[in-house]
């Protein structure tokens, strides 16, 4: 691949049920690109999450991809009210969810350690009341996370 | 087991992939919140639920699931089935309660080994 594939996507914050979209398009996208399945899904999983988080904490926000011939990046980045404790966020059963965003399955606490588990590098750069962008980068070829997703590390 | 074995162990509707039901699969995980599949759940075929909202549907698709089972009597929308239908997701409809409808499934055989150390 000479050059990086770049695929770009706005996600509607106003629209729960069409949360996941891009994520999907992507799957599609790298299935056709010709990735294994692990691969596929650990990126398709980890940019489902951050969808997901755009919508519920953010009203939207926009979501690019890029494809090069040593990893696959994802950036996600809102406009929302930004995250005040990153640390908090991180930590397993965190959340700021409102009932209703739990009552659809979400809000679990589980977004960020997740879009963490399943990439090889995750940035977060957030500024409150303007915007959060996560970065996160899963590595083409590369197995050392191949059982990361799989097991509460550990635990 | 087969998917088919599935609705008939729980007395299932075949909402959609109907040409699916011969499929086999190895192993289940059964939740209600979609996180908690993303998070731990690895090579699992079959997603019991009851929750219904089209993200159940994606979540499944994410983890490459190969057929969801509603649980509780809950009935999916025609927008959810007609995005499984599209990413070949089989749907079952049961009357049974989350935890009758997993203790029938073990007790069958269907384990949930491909969890690793879940």
């Amino acid at each position: 691949m000479a050059e990086a594939l770049r695929f770009h996507y706005e996600v509607d914050g106003d629209n729960f049920t069409s949360a996941g979209a891009a994520s999907v398009e992507v799957k599609r996208k790298l299935r056709q690109l010709g990735f294994d399945a692990e691969l596929i899904r650990r990126v398709s999983i980890a940019m489902y999450e951050g969808e997901i988080n755009m919508v519920v904490h953010a009203r939207g926000g926009s979501a690019d991809v890029y494809v090069d011939k040593d990893c696959v990046t994802i950036i996600l980045a809102d406009r929302g009210p930004g995250i005040p404790d990153i640390d908090l966020a991180m930590q397993e059963g965190y959340s700021t969810a409102p009932d209703n965003i739990r009552a659809l399955g979400f809000g679990a606490g589980m977004g960020l350690p997740n879009m963490k588990r399943y990439t090889d590098e995750m940035k977060i750069e957030t500024v409150l009341k303007q915007g959060t962008t996560v970065t996160m980068k899963v590595y083409i070829n590369h197995t050392k996370q191949t059982e990361k997703g799989t097991s509460e590390e550990g635990k | 087991m087969k998917i088919r074995e599935i609705a008939t162990l729980l007395g299932a509707d075949v909402l959609c992939g109907e040409s699916q039901l011969d499929e086999e699969v190895q192993s289940a995980c059964g939740s209600d919140m979609m996180s908690d599949v993303l998070a731990f759940v690895k090579d699992q075929g079959v997603l019991v639920t009851g929750l219904v909202n089209p993200q159940v549907i994606r979540t499944a698709m994410m983890m490459d699931m190969h057929c969801v089972v509603f649980v509780r009597s809950k009935r999916p929308t025609p927008e959810m089935l007609e995005l499984a239908k599209e990413h070949h997701i089989a749907v079952l409809a049961s009357c049974s309660r989350m935890y009758e409808a997993c203790g029938k499934l073990y007790a069958s055989g269907l384990g949930n080994e491909a969890c690793a150390n879940g």
